[in-house]
């Protein structure tokens, strides 16, 4: 099936998502997305940024659809016309939406743990406005532990459902998800029961923003201060891959995820005791250092691409010693 | 007044007796439809009749219907949408309190037209009477021969459920209705698969508002050629209108579409005019999420033409002038009544209702009720109204369901008309707590438009 997003052609096969074409593409056309998560069965379509129009339904009708569609959950038709970036309603509305996910969200990166990674903070970004309109309080819960090992943080939460799918598909049967209705939902635990279960840890990892944390790595270090490296490790534990990210700090392993790819999403998923217990270096095979996507702040300046000061803009000297940020000024 | 084919025997003395109803002529459209016509040809009467969904979107019955996948080997369903919980609509509540076996009449005939052994009416939770009188009218009917196995000895069998909700107004929502009928939370499921293909327990399903499935029974009973003569162009047949608000006789009315609004707000067959000797502010037309008008533009098209009671005519001028029919909650507020008060708790409700699955619906209800909520209480500023605008426009038609968009209208709408309302309700906020701003201009008469000169 050929499918055409901004003007570049694909072939992919009957029953990819718009979503996975694009990002088969790859580049600044792939949509943010923050609830999909290709490894979860049934995510998506709840956050709403990856919104994109469809200009032309597929080669025998080539009717455009009449609302903007969620890309993660519609399916690619034959001859199919999308525009992401290039429609400025999309642009729009996607900004939109990133306003609605921060109204909740508190806005103290600076004390947050997941700062760095977090996927909120990248698309807010590079989709959302400088500052806020809404003048209410936001909503407030007390942090809550989910057995020993996580934290609980629903203040943070963008309610994605990305935990409740992981929950749901690691065991076999439902105590973790959603209570209440509307702005008031919250995740839980039945009566904050820990999720026993080998794999809960994997909660953490699927968390885009700051909810959901590792309790022996909360706090101990910025992310991006640590030095990420493959790892693997034979595993005894049934359905665990044992390949790993280890986060040094000097010496130490300070923290160990799953490895993700620069969707963020997981390639595998990993076993609570390689996650929480293995800590040490002797523990593992070390690969080499993990490459994190270019996007990412863990390995690129990625927050430096704001335009220069005006200052720069008319100094000759000044245009000199910034010549890079000029010239990736230039090219985007 | 008009003819009326649902509630013709309302007035008859025990009429929610399977004996009188059977007595007025009830239960034939099920003996003509199973006796002498095939699936198909029940289809396609309705189809004929031109029948529009009553429930609020007026998508047509009968295309809905003919949409139903048929795969073999895979039950189909039909389900009731009986959770009617629209502010402002309570004419399933009526028409089941009153003539439960009108609504089991139509289930038959239209379960029997889609092939569906196993039949749902999905009931609001709140709605516990009504569980009961169907419950047992289903038991009536049941032992009078018209469900259960092998229906009038055509070989046909039907078993029909009662399924209380959990109340809430999401489960109105189609895919909403089918979690919660499947146990699950009501949250809407994202689309497609439409229910026509994977509906209920993945299965092909049509849910039908409560009185789409009654308004099937006159159209076997007549044909759908004669219902079809009632009503304006599209708009075909009988609806039932809660009217309520400040009318002089509040109530459900059976009309046939394309009564003018003047005729059914004043005339005396209808609500009789505005109680208390006041005048007509405002009007919202088909329940709460369809847009509010001001008096002289739900009187009067934008072209001073008389605006009736049909879909076309009430969105005739699209949401700049228009409105809709939507489910037919007909709410008249007279001049004393405050716009901004009546848009916050709407607002209010909406952000109550809100399941919370998708983000535009669940942060922007609420932050659409705070910013009415601090109007109407006297700490607005001028740049809220436009700060509500841009937030209803984000939150409009990027939702998985329609609830985004029924938040979203009624606040566009009353900013579109009553913008000075707001903007007093900023300039005066001390005499806004204590007086409300009155009729003002609302119910002048339109200015005529020019002729574009060709």
């Amino acid at each position: 099936m050929k499918v055409t997003i901004d003007n570049i052609s694909i072939e992919v096969e009957a029953g990819t998502t718009i979503l996975n074409a694009a990002r088969m593409i790859g580049g600044d056309i792939v949509p943010p997305a923050m609830c999909y998560y290709s490894k979860l069965q049934g995510s998506g379509g709840k956050c709403r940024t990856c919104l994109v129009k469809v200009s032309q339904g597929s080669e025998k009708d080539p009717r455009p659809m009449p609302k903007l569609v969620a890309s993660c959950r519609t399916t690619v038709m034959d001859g199919m016309v999308v525009q992401n970036i290039t429609s400025p309603e999309v642009i729009e509305a996607r900004k939109g939406v990133v306003e609605m996910l921060l109204i909740n969200h508190p806005l103290d990166c600076p004390v947050c743990d997941q700062a760095g990674e977090c996927h909120l903070q990248d698309l807010g970004y590079e989709h959302g406005a400088a500052k806020t309109r809404y003048e209410f309080d936001r909503r407030t819960f007390e942090k809550i532990d989910i057995g020993d090992k996580i934290q609980l943080h629903m203040t943070r939460c963008i309610l994605c459902y990305r935990c409740v799918f992981t929950a749901d598909q690691i065991t076999d049967h439902r105590i973790h998800g959603i209570l209440n209705r509307g702005d008031h939902s919250e995740i839980s635990t039945y009566i904050q029961k820990a999720v026993d279960n080998d794999f809960s840890g994997n909660v953490i990892d699927v968390c885009p923003v700051g909810a959901l944390t590792d309790k022996t790595f909360r706090f101990k270090n910025r992310v991006w201060f640590t030095k990420p490296v493959e790892a693997h490790r034979d595993c005894e534990t049934e359905g665990c891959c044992g390949k790993v990210t280890l986060w040094y700090k000097g010496e130490d392993v300070i923290r160990v995820t799953g490895r993700k790819d620069e969707y963020g999403e997981v390639e595998e998923f990993i076993c609570n005791t390689c996650r929480f217990d293995k800590k040490k270096t002797a523990d593992w095979v070390i690969e080499g250092p993990r490459k994190v996507s270019n996007k990412s702040v863990i390995s690129a300046n990625h927050y430096e691409t704001l335009k220069p000061l005006p200052v720069v803009k008319t100094n000759p000297l000044l245009q000199e010693a910034n010549k890079e940020q000029f010239e990736r000024e230039t090219r985007l | 007044m008009g003819r009326k084919l649902l509630l013709e025997h309302i007035n008859v003395p025990g009429i929610n007796t399977f004996d009188v109803y059977r007595s007025k002529g009830g239960y034939a459209s099920v003996e003509k439809a199973l006796k002498t016509l095939s699936p198909d040809d029940v289809v396609e009467e309705v189809k004929k009749s031109g029948l529009r969904g009553r429930g609020g979107a007026g998508f047509p019955t009968g295309m809905k219907w003919s949409f139903l996948a048929k795969p073999e080997g895979v039950p189909r369903y039909l389900v009731c949408n009986g959770d009617e919980s629209e502010p402002g609509t309570f004419k399933d509540r009526y028409l089941m309190t009153h003539i439960p076996h009108l609504l089991i009449e139509g289930m038959i005939v239209a379960s029997y037209a889609l092939g569906a052994n196993t039949s749902y009416i999905y009931l609001r939770g709140e709605m516990m009477p009504q569980i009961r009188i169907l419950e047992r009218a289903i038991a009536e009917a049941k032992n009078a021969g018209f469900l259960g196995k092998n229906i009038l000895g055509t070989g046909y069998d039907l078993e029909l459920y009662v399924q209380p909700g959990g109340g809430a107004y999401i489960c109105g929502e189609e895919t909403a209705l089918l979690e919660s009928l499947e146990g699950k939370r009501g949250n809407p499921r994202i689309k497609p698969p439409f229910p026509a293909i994977a509906g209920l327990y993945g299965c092909p399903t049509v849910v039908n508002n409560v009185e789409s499935i009654a308004a099937v029974v006159p159209i076997i009973n007549h044909g759908g050629d004669e219902y079809a003569k009632i009503g304006i162009g599209r708009s075909t047949g009988t609806k039932l209108i809660s009217a309520g608000g400040n009318l002089k006789r509040p109530g459900v009315y059976e009309i046939e579409l394309g009564v003018t609004v003047e005729d059914f707000i004043y005339g005396d067959d209808y609500c009789q005019g505005i109680a208390n000797g006041k005048r007509l502010k405002a009007v919202v037309a088909g329940g709460s999420s369809v847009p509010i008008l001001p008096a002289n533009l739900i009187l009067k098209t934008i072209n001073n033409e008389a605006r009736l009671m049909t879909y076309e005519s009430l969105s005739d001028g699209g949401f700049a002038t228009g409105t809709m029919l939507g489910s037919g909650g007909f709410i008249a507020y007279d001049e004393d009544q405050c716009i901004v008060r009546n848009t916050w708790n709407f607002a209010r409700f909406y952000h109550h209702e809100s399941c919370g699955q998708c983000s535009p619906c669940r942060e922007g209800t609420g932050w659409m009720e705070k910013v009415l909520h601090r109007l109407e209480f006297g700490h607005g500023k001028m740049s809220d109204m436009d700060l509500l605008v841009d937030v209803s426009k984000k939150i409009e038609g990027n939702t998985i369901c329609p609830l985004g968009d029924a938040a979203a209208w009624p606040v566009a709408s009353a900013i579109r008309h009553f913008r000075d309302e707001f903007e007093w309700h900023v300039t005066n906020p001390s005499v806004a707590l204590t007086s409300n701003y009155g009729l003002a201009h609302y119910a002048d008469p339109l200015p005529v438009l020019e002729k574009a000169e060709v």
